[in-house]
């Protein structure tokens, strides 16, 4: 291993660790979802614990979008360029069934999964999910924040 | 009012452009000819002892395959009116055929049809005569079709963006 590779794994892992522990989020609530986001971001969970603490209400400050509740095929347009907005480095949490596949609104009003018109890191099921789960996926996303590379 | 003075009321003023009156569970309906829609309203909401100052609701329902039905127009228009100073109820229904999909707008009568008449235009796709804004309310403007009617298919999406199907 060259000095630069030592140099920049050990600036990855750095960067790795301060974003974990700034997750500046954008709420994109469109749903019954959103009661459990509030319940999972108030005192008695209490997501500042895993420093996601500050929910930014403008996609340019925000680094992770957290979509949460069902999308319409009218408002993915406007989920689109929500996420669009946002720069790098970013990330995207889909929160709820609705968001993961469409859960049971299989009809022609719902979207079959936000991963059809935007990139997904990960993944929180239930309907909704209980705060636990929520604080789950944010470990996992936590886990890839921390593990991710660079490009120099 | 009982639900049948209502009914008894409306039959004796309209006669027989009242086609059938009944009462499923109390819910005291009465289904009227498509033409005297207009008039049966207005007399709800402006004789003395009905006073049906309230449109609860206005929706529409799609009888295409329903058993029974065969010779009956295919949609049926209902109206849910509601008396705030004498606390009664009462159910409109007209039928409206498939080839002229055209109901007399309430709007003149109740602000609130307005967005309920948009809301069947959009899914059921019935026209609304004299309605003054008939656009999409709920749906997107390149939907094509209306999506609560029963020849509707259950698997057609038309996303604005990503995969169709």
């Amino acid at each position: 291993m060259g000095v630069a590779d030592f140099f920049t794994t050990k600036l990855d892992e750095a960067l790795g660790w301060a974003r974990k522990y700034s997750i500046f989020q954008y709420p994109f609530v469109t749903a019954c979802c959103g009661m459990e986001y509030m319940a999972t971001a108030c005192s008695h969970y209490d997501v500042d614990r895993f420093g996601a603490g500050l929910p930014r209400f403008s996609p340019r400050q925000a680094d992770v979008l957290f979509v949460v509740g069902t999308i319409s095929h009218k408002m993915a347009p406007v989920l689109r360029r929500v996420y669009d907005q946002m720069t790098e480095p970013k990330w995207v949490v889909a929160f709820g069934v609705c968001t993961c596949t469409g859960g049971f609104y299989d009809n022609y009003a719902t979207v079959q999964g936000i991963d059809t018109i935007l990139p997904v890191d990960i993944y929180i099921p239930g309907c909704p999910p209980r705060p636990e789960s929520v604080l789950d996926g944010l470990m996992k996303l936590q886990d890839k924040i921390a593990a991710g590379r660079q490009r120099y | 009012m009982q639900g049948s003075d209502i009914l008894a009321r409306l039959q004796e003023r309209f006669g027989a452009a009242v086609l059938a009156v009944h009462a499923e569970h109390g819910d005291d309906t009465a289904l009227v000819d498509l033409r005297a829609v207009p008039e049966v309203l207005q007399f709800c909401r402006d004789d003395a002892a009905l006073r049906f100052d309230m449109l609860m609701d206005l929706t529409a329902v799609d009888y295409l395959t329903y058993p029974g039905r065969e010779d009956a127009p295919r949609f049926e228009v209902v109206y849910h009116l509601y008396s705030v100073p004498h606390n009664h109820r009462v159910r409109i229904k007209a039928g409206v055929e498939e080839e002229a999909p055209v109901v007399p707008s309430a709007v003149p009568l109740w602000p609130i049809a307005n967005w309920l008449e948009r809301e069947v235009w959009d899914m059921y796709g019935l026209r609304f005569a004299d309605h003054p804004d008939l656009r999409r309310l709920l749906l997107y403007e390149q939907f094509e079709g209306h999506p609560l009617r029963k020849d509707y298919p259950v698997s057609r999406r038309q996303p604005l963006i990503g995969p169709r199907n």
